[in-house]
């Protein structure tokens, strides 16, 4: 894919501490050009402070940033070139739409007519023709944030950088906005690293995503590669939905591998993590359990819970052992009290070492 | 906040008071520059406007004022900007060291520049002694003298406006600016200063209007050199009191007239929008050379700013008459200090100006909770006429005050609300109550918005009478508020001269004149140690409101 071509961005071993707390824990990344990378993770874990090291805001205590395999990391912001778009946008709020776009084009010293072309330009890119002279105070949360990626993209920055961009829109107006800058990043063919805490906005922007956690990469890979094979119970629950369950090694080997769970033994697609007899943390996708009817020597429980959502529902399941299992099926499959069984029903079954790493 | 407020007796009677108390003696003013014992006449006004040293006076009033801005701006902008933007070794607590100034009382700092830069002082006497010079190297006498002791005491407003300004921008704008790559000095240009109009403005309108009103400089320095201030209490003592009215009004006029260009220098005040980011990091200077540069200018300011204050504490133990030739003085006591307690005549004035302060500020701090509670929480129409009427006293010189509230109080006329209080001791206590309304009242009726108003409305829900809701849920959130104001207005009363010199008589005189006679009498010891007194009183208010404003959330 992408990795074949030279690397545009990288970050080498980066690392920043705040006294005591090591924010950034030696990240290496590397972005191909025009890809777009998302950063995500809960918050405090050290997105945010990896976009402001990027951006020249923070110095790093070690480590490179590279961009086009030049060090660019004791590079003041200015000279680095970096566009960034603002959590809360950082409009100038004294400058109209047309002079806070103008502002880093005359940086370059673009001045008259070519300053003006371009203003429009970019205004046009977001939708915003003819809005040069409004004051930033009176657009709306959405407009804003499009004047925000305007004045960021003007003087064509090598790299975007978008901090928790949507975090300040409504909920309907989000999924338009993501769209639209997809679509405008990708046109532009710009690489773009964006931070962000939610799963789903990740999924839908990035290329590939970055899985951050305590300051450190847990995992880097394409959506599907993030939900199919997670690389630990934290990517694992981070990154789409599962249920977990305490489970103990039955057998294995480096292919499969029989847990137990409660009174049920299953087979897994996937290496053992441990010898027979050791403690295991086993993740379940919703679609990968299936209801069967309840029998002795297999999982059962009690339907606690159903939400609709059009084809399928999504059951909520108290077992025997008193663990809250989640699973999606067919909306008529069960009804809230039914006592049930429940069964592996295709890949989505993930095993992680110990009760919880 | 535009839903009219309801009529209520209370808010009538407070408008009724303030009117009494701030409005009625300047129309007096006013009145009578155009009203003589022989009914209306143009007699003052020509008299005026056909002395050029009149004009001139004015004129001085306005060039100085404008001056002591363009000196304070100098001096405090760039030191907001390096205390608030840099981080070097020692920077907090020069931060601090270098906003002293504002402690000083008018006339203390003026006594503090006479013995530091005057004639006779250290400074002229050092220099005097290293070239073996004959006569002093300099005077300090008129305008440049006055100009440096504005610039001086002036200067902090810029600094401290300055740097909560700088404090408050929101960071994100400008790390936006320089990822935008705008250079330091852009960032500043274009977007720094920019955001702080507002704030800019505000320091310097309180710096024109305090160097309009300063008298201490002019009155000790002056010398040929008249402004405004000091002409009209000198017209006053040569008893003619119809053009000191002309005069007054004058001041008046100029003063309100700054208040309204400033309003336009203000810009729209709608700039502060959105979500506020954190405050701007401050650059950890990291080339070793440049940080002891900083490091060495912010100590030089600090030492040079502190040299007043150092002047003061050194004269306030030097017996009297000992110190003559010499560079430094040549003997030290503690005698001046236990003078002040030791001999009644001393002691008068001592308790005068803390009677005087104590009454003042209870009565200040009365007419600001009841304007609190009255405009801010139970909205009675005429809310923004109470709030005007308690901050106008802020823009009227208070020789302005003082001059109209002796012309108030000198004739018995109760059905015209005018009584004689001319020779009686409440007369001063009054007119430090007027001046103390805009400073009591502001932080007063800013906590009262930023009290949670349920919580009140909870105390009433539990069956507390508006009395006990008051007592027990009020006043003890409002406490840091009340503290501000009480605390500020005290200090302010404690330190008055300029209505003081105008209102005074020999049983009321209070600490400053004091200093003054004790100037005349070449007792300056005594002056320097309730110099000092005064100073630390100043000080300890100064701690007080920033401990508070670091305990706040």
């Amino acid at each position: 894919m992408r990795g074949e071509r030279d690397s545009f961005l990288e970050l080498e071993r980066l690392t920043r501490r705040f006294g005591e707390v090591v924010a950034v824990d030696a990240l290496s990344l590397s972005l191909a050009r025009g890809e777009i990378l998302a950063l995500l993770g809960p918050s405090g874990s050290g997105k945010t402070t990896t976009l402001r090291l990027l951006a020249g805001f923070e110095a790093p205590d070690a480590g490179r940033i590279l961009v086009r395999g030049q060090d660019v990391t004791r590079l003041s912001p200015v000279s680095r070139r970096f566009g960034m778009v603002f959590q809360h946008y950082a409009l100038f709020p004294h400058l109209d739409v047309g002079r806070n776009v103008a502002f880093g084009l005359e940086s370059l010293g673009v001045r008259g007519l070519e300053l003006d072309r371009r203003v429009t330009e970019s205004l046009a890119l977001v939708d915003l023709a003819g809005y040069e002279r409004r004051g930033v105070g009176e657009l709306s949360g959405g407009q804003q944030q499009r004047v925000a990626l305007a004045r960021a993209l003007a003087p064509e920055p090598q790299v975007l950088l978008l901090d928790e961009p949507l975090s300040n829109l409504d909920p309907s107006l989000r999924e338009r906005t993501r769209r639209e800058i997809r679509a405008l990043v990708r046109r532009l063919d710009i690489t773009s690293i964006i931070v962000t805490h939610e799963q789903e906005e990740a999924f839908d922007l990035g290329d590939r995503i970055a899985v951050i956690r305590q300051g450190r990469l847990a995992q880097v890979g394409t959506p599907d590669e993030l939900y199919q094979s997670p690389a630990s119970a934290f990517v694992a629950g981070f990154v789409g939905r599962s249920s977990r369950l305490d489970a103990r090694v039955v057998a294995g080997d480096a292919r499969r591998c029989t847990v137990r769970v409660e009174t049920a033994e299953w087979t897994v697609d996937a290496p053992a993590p441990g010898p027979a007899g050791v403690a295991v943390l086993l993740l379940a996708r919703p679609e990968a359990l299936r209801f069967t009817a309840p029998a002795a020597g297999g999982l059962t429980g009690q339907v606690t819970d159903r939400r609709f959502s059009g084809a399928l529902a999504f059951f909520t399941v108290r077992t025997e052992g008193g663990t809250t299992v989640e699973l999606s099926a067919a909306p008529d499959a069960a009804a809230v009290g039914d006592r049930i069984g429940l069964a592996p029903s295709g890949p989505g079954l993930h095993l992680f070492a110990g009760p919880e790493s | 906040m535009s839903r009219p407020g309801r009529w209520s007796w209370q808010g009538g009677a407070l408008l009724l008071l303030l009117g009494w108390l701030v409005v009625y003696p300047l129309a007096l003013v006013f009145i009578q520059a155009v009203h003589g014992p022989g009914g209306w006449t143009l007699d003052h006004l020509r008299a005026f406007a056909s002395r050029p040293s009149e004009w001139h006076a004015l004129w001085n009033s306005l060039w100085l004022s404008l001056a002591s801005v363009a000196v304070a701006g100098a001096l405090g902008i760039p030191l907001a900007v390096l205390f608030a933007t840099v981080e070097f070794p020692g920077r907090r607590l020069l931060g601090g060291l270098i906003a002293l100034p504002v402690v000083l009382p008018p006339l203390v700092g003026v006594v503090s520049f006479l013995f530091l830069f005057g004639e006779t002082g250290f400074a002229a006497r050092m220099v005097q002694a290293l070239f073996g010079l004959e006569n002093p190297p300099w005077r300090l006498e008129g305008a440049w003298a006055i100009l440096l002791v504005h610039g001086y005491s002036m200067y902090a407003y810029f600094y401290l406006l300055g740097r909560a300004g700088l404090a408050g921008l929101d960071g994100s704008l400008l790390e936006a600016a320089s990822a935008l790559g705008a250079g330091r000095w852009r960032t500043l240009r274009r977007v720094v200063f920019p955001l702080l109009r507002p704030t800019l403005a505000g320091a310097t309108l309180l710096v024109f209007l305090t160097a309009l009103a300063s008298f201490s400089a002019p009155y000790i320095f002056g010398g040929g050199f008249r402004v405004m201030t000091t002409q009209i209490v000198v017209t006053r003592l040569n008893g003619d009191d119809g053009l000191a009215m002309v005069q007054t009004a004058a001041l008046t006029v100029l003063a309100l007239l700054g208040l309204r260009a400033s309003r336009l220098l203000e810009g729209s005040a709608t700039l502060v929008g959105g979500a506020k980011g954190k405050a701007p990091a401050r650059r950890t200077i990291r080339r070793p050379a440049m940080r002891r540069l900083f490091t060495a200018l912010a100590w030089l300011a600090a030492v040079l700013l502190l040299l007043p204050h150092a002047t003061l504490i050194l004269l306030s133990f030097v017996p009297a008459g000992t110190w003559t030739v010499e560079t430094l003085p040549p003997a030290y006591t503690l005698r001046n200090y236990a003078a002040l307690v030791a001999e009644p005549e001393r002691l008068r004035p001592l308790f005068n100006s803390l009677w005087m302060a104590t009454a003042s500020t209870l009565a200040a701090m009365a007419v600001a909770v009841a304007a609190g509670t009255l405009v801010v929480r139970r909205r009675v129409a005429g809310g923004r006429a109470i709030e005007s009427l308690l901050s106008l006293p802020w823009a009227v010189p208070g020789t302005v005050f003082a001059i109209a509230l002796a012309a108030l109080f000198s004739v018995r006329a109760p059905w015209l609300g005018r009584v004689v209080l001319i020779g009686t001791p409440w007369l001063l206590p009054l007119a430090y109550l007027i001046r103390n309304l805009p400073i009591a009242g502001r932080p007063v009726l800013a906590g009262f918005r930023g009290l949670d108003p349920t919580l009140e409305e909870a105390a009433a829900a539990l069956g507390a009478s508006r009395w006990r809701t008051l007592r027990r849920v009020t006043l003890p959130l409002l406490g840091p508020a009340l503290a501000a104001g009480a605390t500020l207005a005290f200090a302010t009363a404690l330190g008055d001269f300029v209505t003081s010199i105008v209102l005074y008589t020999y049983d009321t005189r209070p600490l400053s004149l004091e200093i003054l006679s004790s100037l005349r009498s070449a007792d300056v010891g005594v002056a320097a140690a309730i110099g000092v007194i005064l100073t630390l009183l100043g000080g300890a208010v100064f701690a007080l409101g920033n401990e508070r404003k670091a305990v706040a959330p």
